[in-house]
């Protein structure tokens, strides 16, 4: 009897678990199946001798290199706030923290125009440097080079390092580093045998995301890049789209997957090696307050290299959404332009009575409410899936890789396998919205996955079974134990779900939504068509987006947990 | 207790998903026929743009109600035509264009239909003869120039493209990569329309050695490289429509007497860019189907068109607005290519050009 009823506790727990697999099964692997069903059947031996090799081996390499090379500057760019965000208290903070995030959720066209308005061959930058030093040609010349794709790039990605390493860091208890410190180990050491160690789960998982998310870069390569580079990602959409040549297509994101798995693979092995189980910290309770001046100079140094990379390309398109330049723009420089607010007003206007106008508040509800739901599928389904990783069962060394291959496929070939299963009722494309937010949870569970498990993996099991044996069920356990520790991980998971659904991943824009168009939609359908409004009305329409997401961060950022105390 | 509350958690779980799948669908399946309007799906690229009355009057005098699925740019929804067409998910398919054109009918989506509206459109623009692809617009993809830049520097107008590459226009012009963007496509094929198959590769080795500039999409070369856009770029002269001057003079923030920007409209200059609808074969409403094709090709949408989407009437019958007559430049002869030697050819013509130009 007690037997039996031991196994029906068990049932709710594998059919919980089973979810994450089930929503991979459905929305991942059946689709991306399809599309490789499709291609294999195009494919003749004559098109498998046409394939120019070329178009494979160059991509590759350069793909893998660009990914590289971003990820390593983005390292390297994200250090040291990563480490001021954990370790102090300061002015601005939150203000950083919201700058680094912001880039997250712009979409590419207009970032492009915004290095155009600061860093182009007429930007501010280089024309107050002709002004300075009286030149005849702009002096930056970064526009469709190498350095513009690796700016962009540690543009958007720096706050997945900042957050995921800084707030790993921030939970680490100091006690031991002060043990060490005071059993005499020099600061490189504690750095090398305690800190190192221990942050390198979520060292390795920031780097992987980062990577994955450079080496399947899209619109970054081709709008700030230009036609000389080409990533694989580049090249699916090209054979796919433009030349309708699906079997070439299917190709190359075969192996862009291949490669992808290989990571994964190879990731999880590396970070095998079990994670030490340390009670997390209240990173309020460990951030100390700056004092003296080597760390003042740090904090400023740090701060100011920010603002310089992050706020400046973004000020530069708020600065555009609130200048007329219609009349004088054969005026060089700031001197034609004068302040007004006509592209906001114009927002609201549906001067050709056109049945595609997008009314602006009904795109940030639209945003907004795609936004939640993904907060929603992601969290719930990450969690699930992080717990079962953490079990170290069979089941969870299965989930592990396979969780992150959304990010590592082609978004093209995404997109076109969802038009190709989900085609029929009940699942239709044409009439689900709910399809859109389940794309954009394809993409934010790995990034839940990779913030929560080694949290969860980190807790003590005796305080679990602490509560356990002083009578907590193990829903009261979870509440209580489990949730607030991982509270500040479930917030920081939930953001990065909520801006990668803000900002549209690119195989949405395969799903219909005439009915429900988000900003970054409105945007380029602003940005389509000639016309000095369109182009003042697609920036301010980004304003509109970055306040959106500027505000929704501030507010999930100050979400408390009601009367139990956070961790 | 806490088996309950699990389970609960999971029955809600797919209670919401089954709800919102199911809610989807109901709506789009009349439950009383008689009183619920039957559904037309349109597919089309999301460039397409109508006037919001146009279609509810079609709605309310048919009672029907139309959906459109748009589909991304015109490679994708076509893309997404071809892949479903054995369970098509829409009546209608608007925006295949010359180039797609031969791909479209080899690939069978399309049932024909005789319109009755098709005795006023102009015969050159009918590449079907079977009409299974109905011409409904067209547009000149054309080298746009900077007005200004070209006043002051005393520069004379390009007269053919042979001309872009005397020195005086060194750096001056920037183009769209045909593998990534339509209109760069288009103005590569009337490169090869002018030089022939065997010519085009010199002149575009020519025309780089003169300081071509290449970006992959219209949106960067107008916005952020041509000089008379708001974007201020730096070449004055840019790879667009015939239509955008008229579309700079509508869409300016401050009243303008005269467009910025102009056409170069010489012989084979500038590519004619058709685009046309079809019924997707396999299509239940048939009737209403042929209803909607017959609405798009009237004069009324067709007055509508210019405004709307930027491209020129197909019906002959159909005004063209002030801003258009006064501003937009129609070439007398646009260079013109077989959509059957395009749709063979595209893809070596397109990986030559990069070899030459981009390599």
């Amino acid at each position: 009897m007690k037997q039996a009823l031991k196994y029906i506790r068990t049932i709710p727990a594998i059919l919980l678990w089973s979810l994450p697999f089930a929503f991979m099964l459905i929305f991942y692997f059946q689709p991306l199946l399809a599309n490789f069903r499709v291609a294999w059947q195009a494919t003749t031996s004559e098109v498998l001798a046409s394939i120019p090799y070329k178009v494979i081996t160059q991509p590759l390499f350069f793909t893998i290199w660009q990914a590289s090379l971003s990820t390593l500057l983005t390292i390297i760019v994200g250090i040291s706030p990563a480490y001021l965000m954990a370790k102090y208290r300061f002015f601005g903070k939150s203000f950083i923290r919201l700058l680094t995030t912001i880039p997250f959720i712009m979409p590419t066209v207009v970032v492009a125009a915004g290095f155009n308005a600061l860093l182009g061959p007429k930007g501010w930058f280089n024309l107050l440097l002709q002004t300075i030093f009286s030149l005849d040609n702009p002096p930056i010349q970064i526009l469709n080079s190498l350095g513009a794709i690796l700016f962009a790039h540690v543009f958007y990605n720096s706050t997945v390092f900042i957050r995921v390493v800084g707030g790993a860091w921030s939970q680490l208890d100091p006690k031991i580093g002060f043990a060490a410190r005071t059993l005499g180990a020099s600061p490189v050491r504690v750095w090398q045998k305690i800190t190192f160690p221990l942050l390198k789960p979520a060292l390795l998982s920031a780097i992987l995301l980062i990577f994955l998310f450079n080496f399947t870069s899209f619109a970054v390569i081709l709008l700030l890049g230009g036609p000389k580079f080409s990533t694989m990602e580049v090249e699916i959409y090209i054979q796919a789209l433009h030349m309708l040549n699906l079997p070439v297509a299917g190709l190359l994101s075969g192996i862009q997957l291949l490669f992808t798995l290989v990571l994964t693979i190879l990731y999880s092995r590396i970070i095998k090696t079990k994670s030490v189980a340390l009670t997390p910290r209240d990173p309020e309770e460990v951030a100390k307050s700056i004092t003296g001046w080597k760390q003042r100079s740090f904090l400023i140094g740090t701060m100011s290299y920010l603002v310089v990379l992050f706020a400046a390309p973004l000020f530069s398109l708020v600065l555009r959404s609130f200048l007329l330049t219609d009349t004088n723009r054969n005026v060089e420089g700031l001197a034609g332009n004068r302040f007004s607010l006509v592209y906001y007003q114009e927002l609201f206007l549906n001067r050709r009575e056109s049945l595609f106008y997008v009314p602006p508040i009904d795109a940030i509800l639209n945003s907004l409410y795609f936004g939640l739901i993904t907060v929603g599928i992601a969290l719930f389904l990450g969690f699930l899936a992080a717990s079962v990783i953490s079990s170290r069962s069979s089941w969870g060394k299965l989930l592990d890789p396979i969780l992150i291959l959304p990010l590592g496929t082609s978004a093209v070939t995404l997109g076109l396998g969802f038009i190709l299963v989900f085609n029929s009722p009940p699942l239709d494309v044409r009439s689900i919205p709910l399809l859109v937010p389940i794309a954009h949870s394809l993409v934010a569970m790995p990034f839940v996955v990779r913030i929560l498990q080694p949290i969860i993996a980190s807790i003590p099991r005796e305080l679990k079974y602490s509560a356990m044996v002083l009578g907590a069920s193990p829903w009261r356990t979870f509440w209580q134990v489990e949730f607030p520790i991982l509270f500040r991980a479930i917030i920081s998971a939930a953001l990065f779900s909520f801006t990668i659904s803000l900002g549209e991943f690119g195989a949405t824009t395969f799903l219909a939504r005439s009915e429900q168009p988000t900003i970054p939609i409105a945007i380029y359908r602003y940005l389509s068509q000639p016309g000095g409004l369109n182009y003042g009305q697609a920036m301010a329409m980004s304003t509109i987006l970055m306040i959106i997401c500027a505000l929704s961060i501030f507010l999930i950022e100050r979400l408390k947990l009601p009367n139990i105390k956070e961790f | 207790m806490k088996i309950n509350k699990l389970i609960i958690l999971i029955t809600s779980f797919f209670v919401i998903l089954l709800g919102a799948c199911n809610g989807g669908q109901d709506s789009s399946i009349p439950t009383v026929k008689d009183t619920q309007p039957s559904v037309l799906y349109v597919m089309t690229h999301d460039s397409f743009a109508v006037s919001e009355n146009l279609i509810v009057n079609f709605e309310k005098e048919n009672n029907i109600e139309i959906k459109f699925v748009l589909s991304g740019d015109t490679g994708a929804a076509l893309n997404r035509a071809i892949l479903t067409k054995e369970s098509p998910q829409a009546d209608v398919f608007f925006g295949v264009d010359n180039t797609f054109l031969s791909r479209a009918l080899d690939e069978g989506i399309f049932e024909p239909y005789n319109s009755p509206m098709l005795v006023n459109i102009d015969n050159s623009l009918r590449l079907d003869p079977e009409n299974n692809a109905l011409p409904v617009d067209f547009g000149d993809v054309c080298i746009n120039y900077d007005k200004a830049y070209f006043a002051e520097n005393k520069l004379s107008i390009p007269s053919s493209l042979s001309d872009l590459l005397l020195p005086e226009y060194y750096g001056l012009l920037v183009v769209e990569n045909p593998a990534t963007s339509s209109p760069g496509l288009a103005f590569m094929l009337a490169t090869i329309a002018e030089f022939g198959e065997d010519g085009y590769l010199d002149f575009w080795t020519n025309l780089k050695a003169n300081g071509v500039m290449v970006v992959n999409d219209w949106e960067s070369a107008y916005y952020s490289n041509f000089s008379a856009s708001a974007g201020k770029g730096s070449q004055p002269m840019v790879v667009s429509y015939g239509s955008s001057p008229p579309a700079e003079v509508i869409f300016s923030e401050t009243p303008l007497d005269d467009a910025p920007t102009a056409s170069i409209i010489a012989t084979n200059t500038c590519f004619r860019q058709i685009e046309f609808v079809g019924i997707l074969k396999g299509t239940q409403q048939r009737e209403l189907a042929e209803k909607f094709v017959d609405f798009l090709l009237d004069v009324p949408f067709q007055e509508d068109l210019p405004l709307q989407m930027f491209v020129f009437p197909a019906n002959g019958k159909a005004q063209l607005p002030p801003e258009f007559e006064k501003f937009a430049q129609v070439p007398d002869q646009p260079a013109k290519l077989d959509p059957d030697l395009i749709a063979q050819n595209r893809e070596k013509w397109i990986q030559n050009w990069t070899l030459v130009v981009l390599r």
